[in-house]
């Protein structure tokens, strides 16, 4: 028998790095960490895909790896771009200055 | 519980992971967040590796660790950002933020700690433990059966190139 790292553990350690990256998304207030952040959970959802395909044998896990970390490139690229405007209209990237959509 | 070297690197990889991940969250600087970003992202790229996923642990660090950050840098370079007051100020939104994500860690705990496990018993077949993960392997199962999404995510990638040019443009 092949002696691994239960797959119990992988899903605990990605369980643990999406509730911090959570975290960060509740309790930060400058945009651009809170996007770091997100980065964080969208890794969290790759590692428990890649545990699985682990246990299973099947590598197609690897593959909506692959396809998370293009859209996360994607969201990034959105996201940072519409960071940069709202910097220029309001001058603050502080999430509880801007505001004005939320009545 | 046994000691062998897979563990030891499991713990390695997954105490830097997690003591990195905090740095993100709360450091004030956002110049030391991305830092530590990329150091999370090296250790989850260790991580892959010990889960037999080596093309994507590579691609982790080129795509991640090498274009997204230095997206992110380059705007944090280009907004000169500075530090937004303390972090750990306690407001009540906050702290049932912080309640709501011990609470969600814990559900989490408890449903995996209950899953059946399976060792990876398939591992014992040399040739399917010798194709899997591999780039050749990958790239035949993308380029068959998975070319819709391919092709999809390519278009999204080329919307998300213009629409950041719109976004980010002042005038067009």
């Amino acid at each position: 028998m092949i002696e691994t790292v239960s797959t119990t553990h992988y899903l605990i350690l990605a369980a643990a790095l999406f509730c911090l990256g959570m975290l960060g998304v509740l309790i930060r207030r400058n945009a651009l960490v809170v996007f770091m952040c997100i980065e964080l959970m969208l890794n969290a959802a790759n590692l428990t895909f890649l545990a699985f395909a682990r246990e299973r044998g099947d590598d197609i896990g690897h593959l909506s790896a692959f396809f998370i970390i293009a859209v996360a490139a994607a969201e990034a690229s959105v996201g940072l771009a519409i960071v940069i405007s709202v910097f220029r209209a309001r001058g603050t990237v502080n999430i509880e200055e801007i505001q004005s959509m939320k009545h | 519980m046994s000691i062998f070297p897979e563990m030891v690197l499991f713990w390695v990889f997954a105490i830097g992971t997690i003591g990195a991940g905090a740095g993100v969250v709360f450091t004030r600087n956002p110049v030391a967040s991305a830092m530590s970003l990329v150091a999370t992202f090296f250790f989850l790229s260790g991580i892959y590796v010990l889960l037999w996923a080596h093309t994507i642990a590579a691609l982790q660090v080129l795509v991640y660790a090498g274009a997204i950050m230095v997206l992110f840098l380059f705007v944090i370079m280009l907004l000169s950002l500075t530090d937004h007051g303390p972090v750990l100020s306690f407001t009540p939104s906050r702290i049932a933020g912080g309640a709501a994500v011990v609470a969600l860690f814990a559900a989490l705990t408890a449903v995996f700690r209950k899953l059946p496990v399976t060792e990876p018993t398939w591992a014992m077949d040399a040739a399917k433990l010798k194709n899997f993960g591999t780039i050749q392997h990958l790239g035949e199962v993308m380029y068959t059966q998975w070319l819709f999404p391919f092709e999809a995510v390519s278009l999204l990638l080329l919307v998300a190139i213009l629409g950041a040019v719109v976004v980010a443009k002042p005038r067009i």
